[in-house]
């Protein structure tokens, strides 16, 4: 497939408005802002099958046109606070082409009326963030932004606020909340932020990588994006592969490709020739796939069918001496920092979960330990705010469910079936 | 350690909160330029930054604790991020972490007696395909091995 969201990234200086203008860059926004009306726009992208690239794959269209016809402002938000584990396909973009998702912001802006956009950006992404507000200003001296942008009447600014080192903030009502200056605890969902969102007003959240996907679809139109991928899932991917694989990195590739032909075609096979046991498929939050279990397509459908979902596309790849129950203490660690603290079961479960998985790796794991780690599983699950505690779910529930010989093994002989020396992800190999 | 926010600092907070829809909005960002002005948020810190966005120094304290990037103590002139979230973990990020603390002869959360780096454990920082990696300051290295890593720590002597 010919490169499109990452056609510039290789190009020097791609991050400069004149290099990104040199391929065709803002052929988009002058075309929109000039020939078409706010509800076109929303039928394009909606024609188009764009579906979100953040995680939950909604068709970015149909999102759009949930503003309601209030007198109210509106708001864009991209969302660059990339977190989820496995998932670095956003700061490639970020680094490389700022001004794709910059146009992208732009239409979205104007076709849901927004005169202001945010982007609110990871806070570790410091660089990215001086970056960013580079590229906005050399849009405004293009005339892009700002006050009657091109004679059209619409005005628009973009502001970036980075956020500070919370994962939950990745979800959008938190964000929403943190973009407010306030700590980012997530809200109950009605109503959603479509309707009532940043300072009470309709605000549409959208992933980098959705809102680089627009420029596109414009200047080619919705038939050209759905002849790539499949037929429910449109368009490039961005996929990202990590772990045990001899090359890492982002793929673009359709939607909908083999994840077998990802990981032993494009990222080149197994480390050291190793035998392949687990991949999950989608960002941490995602349940563990066996090796039995990984021919199937990297499209929202196909992924949620095998009993997992396509997440973030974020890949991680585990070798055949993955030690599991440690590979599942070691996420249970990350969620049990991340917990917001708001929902009870959540802010008890989550840690508790994770000073038990800790001593079963510490070969003092107790005979009931695994029950007990299903139980509070079911104590979490559907009943925090919000999709957290899924997330701090889903791995200790996959992992228990597909590998359980290794975490009786540990809990029965105090020591792991995989690697017979010492914990492999904390030990010094 | 300054008690007030030079000239150009307030000019920068002025700009920022002018450019929000409302104040509070600018909160984010104006505690990162707080950080950066004082080196960490002391209660000292968040009363000037009270007094510059009169908002009350409760809802800022409030905001400030929520998020592990604002110092709540202070720090060593530079910041070790090391990320051991389980794609850096399958590639070895045990090992940078036990190297660079051997190296520097401090844990996770201290600093080295001549206040040049505080060494953190990180969790993600999605840098997965490059793994492992640590953060210094506002850069990322990534691929990390132990020459990289003597090299990397050389250029802040």
């Amino acid at each position: 497939m010919e490169k499109i969201l990452t056609k510039n990234i290789e190009t020097e200086n791609s991050h400069r408005i004149s290099v990104y203008m040199e391929s065709g860059g803002y052929e988009a926004w002058r075309k929109v802002v000039r020939e078409m009306s706010p509800e076109e726009v929303v039928e394009t992208v909606k024609d188009s099958g764009l579906r979100g690239r953040g995680g939950a794959g909604f068709p970015a269209g149909v999102k759009w046109s949930f503003v309601p016809k209030v007198d109210k402002p509106k708001y864009l938000v991209c969302n660059a606070d990339e977190s989820e584990p496995g998932t670095f396909k956003d700061r490639l973009l970020l680094e490389n082409d700022p001004h794709m998702m910059l146009e992208g912001i732009a239409i979205a802006s104007y076709a849901i009326k927004a005169n202001t956009a945010f982007v609110y950006i990871r806070g570790e992404f410091a660089n990215q963030a001086v970056l960013l507000n580079e590229a906005i200003q050399e849009m405004k001296e293009k005339g892009y932004l700002g006050k009657n942008i091109l004679s059209s009447g619409y005005d628009l600014e973009i502001l970036v606020t980075r956020g500070a080192g919370a994962y939950i903030c990745g979800e959008e009502t938190a964000l929403l909340t943190s973009l407010e200056g306030k700590r980012g605890y997530p809200k109950i969902k009605p109503p959603f932020p479509a309707v009532e969102g940043y300072l009470h007003s309709p605000t549409i959240v959208n992933n980098v990588e959705t809102l680089c996907c627009v420029p596109h679809i414009i200047n080619n139109g919705p038939d050209w994006f759905k002849s790539i991928g499949t037929e429910k899932s449109s368009g490039p991917k961005l996929y990202c592969l990590s772990g045990h694989v001899r090359n890492p990195g982002v793929y673009e590739l359709p939607m909908g490709v083999p994840l077998r032909e990802l990981i032993f075609e494009h990222a080149g096979g197994i480390l050291h020739n190793r035998k392949l046991k687990a991949v999950i498929p989608g960002g941490s939050s995602t349940p563990v796939l066996k090796e039995s279990e990984i021919d199937i397509n990297m499209d929202f459908d196909s992924v949620a069918a095998a009993g997992s979902m396509l997440g973030s596309a974020g890949i991680i790849v585990m070798d055949e001496n993955t030690d599991m129950v440690d590979a599942c203490y070691n996420l249970s660690k990350f969620y049990a920092h991340e917990t917001c603290g708001q929902c009870t079961p959540c802010r008890e479960g989550v840690p508790w979960m994770k000073t038990i998985l800790g001593r079963i790796t510490n070969g003092r794991g107790r005979g009931r330990d695994i029950d007990l780690l299903l139980d509070i599983c079911k104590s979490i699950e559907k009943r925090t705010i919000c999709p957290f505690g899924d997330a701090a779910v889903a791995p200790v529930k996959s992992y228990i469910e597909k590998f359980r010989e290794e975490f009786d093994y540990y809990i029965e002989y105090k020591k792991s079936l995989i690697s017979q020396n010492a914990k492999s992800l904390d030990a010094v190999n | 350690m300054p008690d007030t926010f030079s000239t150009e600092a307030k000019a920068e907070l002025k700009k920022l909160m002018d450019s929000y829809p409302d104040r509070m909005s600018a909160v984010m960002n104006a505690l990162h330029l707080t950080q950066r002005e004082f080196g960490y948020i002391s209660y000292e810190a968040l009363e000037a930054l009270s007094k510059e966005m009169d908002l009350p120094v409760q809802q800022l304290e409030d905001t400030a604790s929520f998020y592990t990037m604002y110092f709540k103590e202070p720090v060593g002139e530079n910041v070790i991020w090391v990320c051991h979230t389980l794609p850096c973990a399958l590639r070895g990020s045990a090992n940078v972490f036990e190297y660079l603390k051997d190296k520097l002869e401090i844990d996770a959360g201290e600093t080295t007696n001549d206040n040049r780096f505080t060494l953190m454990k990180a969790e993600c920082l999605a840098s997965c395909g490059s793994a492992p990696m640590m953060q210094v300051n506002d850069d990322y290295f990534e691929d990390l091995t132990e020459e990289k890593i003597d090299k990397i720590l050389g250029k802040f002597y």
